[in-house]
């Protein structure tokens, strides 16, 4: 299946040619994405799965939105 | 000994007094104390028996990491009720090491008298009459003025908006480099000064004494644990430092709660275009620098210098809320053009939140089209001309805009636009833009945290649950730290860290000697509040005012939430 997913701030370089439409195996977490991407899990501290905040275990749907965020902060 | 300048603007004499019953206070917890004691609740904001008082935190002087903000007080002409509305820059620190804890200026001249400066120096006051500044920007004055006085001089001072009494006037202050960048924005405070014909304020700390600490050894041991708090925490050492608070233009996009024309959508399609990524990008392509502070001591250093494609210089302190607010909220994704606007609004002393909503209002209305950066632009200069109608409309701020244009859909808690979170999909912060004394204020109870950034804590942001206790909670320990001098980006690393109100305590026992306990810091907080709620309730404000506007009970894209609190609910996140 494919899903769109894009890495932030200090994270931003892990973010994959094609973005918008990555091919990962059907029922891929949320931290079987962090791992394809290269990222270390300590450095993740906000993912967003259609804009709703998912633990690392949480299944990402077909055609999901995915958002990989360090600790960020600012107003 | 700390002691109060007071200015009588009127007679144009000045007088040091002892603080008296002010005596420990400090911030935001002197100022709202001292207009809830001075200023009749009834009065006129721009009318000769509102004050305006600048105050030095508690701690605003010493080497405590951070801790130089200044807090400003009035009755505010935006809101009507009371404001503390702070910012960074030089003048605090300058000023508390003068022995200055606040300057209170009061009454108010003929209104055709002349701009004067206030220059403070260890030697003495004085006050000058400087017809020369009437009209001119805030950039110009301070050059005009550091040539003068001298580079080691810090300036408080207000733009053409401030002295032709605009409710969104901002009252301006320099950062290291004598650029007039750093804002206390919010409420129309800036209105507040130029009613009392103060252009600006002149502050030299050479041959001051400085701000004596009480127990230098316990002072010393605080600080090194509070600067490895701030140190090790990964907003305050690597997010704010590496991309500004413009680091929250995509987390919030992502989350569905940036606000986007005027507060239709919760996700703007050209957020790439404007995000702190981009910026950091084009600074370091283009010679600018993304890591400053605004003042000695910092060490977070969220600040930068924004440069166009020629390297030219067009902003420092372009905040995210900045950014946001011309941004997304206008449709625009031009990010010179943002800086740009940014600029006016440092140079004409104008509080680019409410400016941003403005001109969102203005599109609404059909004055200039959406999107059209250099139509917001050119609306904005024309705030500049005292002549020019549409520009007055404009330098009131959302509200009156609205009214002007008819115009009903607008942002807006007690006449103060809203900021960058659509409170519909981040319900904590959405509580304290309704609760606050200050009017929709997102620094007052930044549940931000908890809601998305995770910081602090984990709070659901789309449903009702736990987000008034949480405003309520965030609101107080605000009020402690803007009462301490600190700036409020210190709590990211506070909320995560079990000893650091211990150890902001310990500083302040240490610098005053008397003893200061976790349980006095929160005490500090919620004296502070009440304080506040007390001046709001005699000038005439109910629990109706503690709502957002009605149109924020429409679904939001994309998650589709309302909002849904009633004003009973939402009475439970005020201290009483």
């Amino acid at each position: 299946m494919h899903i769109s997913v894009k890495c932030f701030a200090t994270l931003a370089k892990h973010t994959p040619a094609g973005a918008d439409r990555y091919e990962v195996a059907d029922g891929a977490t949320v931290a079987d994405v962090v791992a394809a991407l290269g990222v270390a899990p300590a450095e993740v501290k906000i993912v967003f799965v259609d804009g709703v905040a998912a633990a690392l275990d949480a299944v990402v749907p077909d055609g999901g939105r995915v958002g990989i965020f360090p600790a960020v902060g600012g107003g | 000994m700390s002691r109060l300048l007071r200015i009588d603007t009127n007679k144009r004499t000045f007088a040091f007094a002892d603080m008296g019953a002010y005596a420990g206070l400090g911030g935001r917890a002197l100022t709202s104390r001292l207009i809830l004691e001075e200023v009749p609740a009834l009065s006129h904001p721009l009318g000769a028996s509102n004050k305006l008082v600048a105050a030095a935190g508690i701690l605003t002087g010493t080497a405590a990491a951070n801790s130089g903000r200044i807090s400003l007080g009035a009755k505010s002409p935006l809101t009507g009720g009371i404001k503390e509305s702070n910012s960074g820059g030089l003048f605090s620190q300058k000023m508390a090491k003068l022995g200055i804890q606040a300057m209170v200026f009061e009454d108010k001249p003929e209104d055709s008298a002349a701009p004067v400066v206030v220059v403070v120096k260890a030697d003495g006051v004085s006050i000058v009459e400087a017809p020369e500044l009437a009209g001119l920007g805030t950039y110009a004055t301070s050059e005009k003025l550091l040539a003068a006085y001298g580079s080691r001089a810090a300036i408080m001072l207000i733009g053409p908006a401030g002295e032709t009494c605009r409710l969104a006037a901002s009252v301006q202050f320099t950062d290291p480099k004598g650029r007039p960048a750093r804002a206390a924005g919010r409420g129309g405070l800036g209105a507040v000064m130029g009613s009392k014909k103060i252009k600006a304020v002149v502050v030299d700390d050479t041959g001051a004494t400085g701000v004596p600490v009480a127990d230098k050894d316990a002072f010393k041991a605080a600080n090194k644990r509070w600067v490895e708090i701030l140190g090790s925490h990964p907003v305050t050492s690597q997010g704010l430092p590496g991309f500004g608070t413009s680091i929250l233009v995509n987390i919030i996009n992502e989350a569905g709660a940036l606000p986007t024309k005027n507060f239709r959508l919760g996700r703007f399609d050209q957020v790439a275009d404007i995000s702190g990524e981009k910026m950091v990008e084009l600074m370091q392509a283009r010679g600018g620098k993304p890591k400053e502070g605004c003042h000695p001591g910092c060490v977070i250093q969220c600040s930068q210098t924004f440069v166009d494609d020629k390297g030219g210089y067009l902003s420092s302190g372009l905040e995210y809320e900045t950014v946001w607010a011309f941004g997304a909220n206008c449709l625009i994704n031009d990010i010179d053009d943002i800086a740009r606007m940014d600029h006016a609004c440092d140079d004409l002393g104008l509080d680019t939140i409410d400016m941003g909503n403005a001109v969102a209002v203005a599109m609404d209305g059909g004055i200039i089209p959406w999107g059209d950066s250099k139509a917001a632009l050119e609306l904005l200069h024309r705030v500049g001309d005292p002549k020019d109608s549409l520009g007055r409309i404009m330098g009131n701020g959302a509200k009156f805009a609205g009214q002007a244009f008819g115009v009903t859909r607008v942002a807006e808690v007690k006449g103060q636009a809203l900021p960058a979170y659509d409170p519909r999909a981040v319900k904590g912060v959405g509580v304290t833009y309704a609760t606050t004394p200050m009017g929709a204020d997102h620094t007052a109870g930044y549940a931000v945290c908890q809601n998305i950034l995770k910081c602090g804590g984990d709070v659901n942001p789309m449903t009702k649950a736990g987000q008034v206790e949480l405003s309520k909670n965030l609101q107080i320990a605000t009020a402690a730290i803007d009462a301490v001098g600190f700036c409020l980006f210190v709590a990211f690393a506070v909320l995560d860290t079990a000893d650091a109100v211990q150890v902001m305590s310990d500083q302040i026992a240490a610098v005053t000697g008397k003893k200061f306990g976790p349980e006095d810091f929160l005490a500090l907080g919620v004296n502070t509040l009440k304080d506040e709620i007390a001046f709001n309730t005699k000038a005439g404000f109910t629990k109706e005012h503690d709502q957002l506007p009605e149109f924020f009970a429409e679904p939001l894209a994309p998650h589709n939430t309302t909002w849904d609190f009633t004003p009973e609910e939402l009475q439970g996140a005020k201290v009483s």
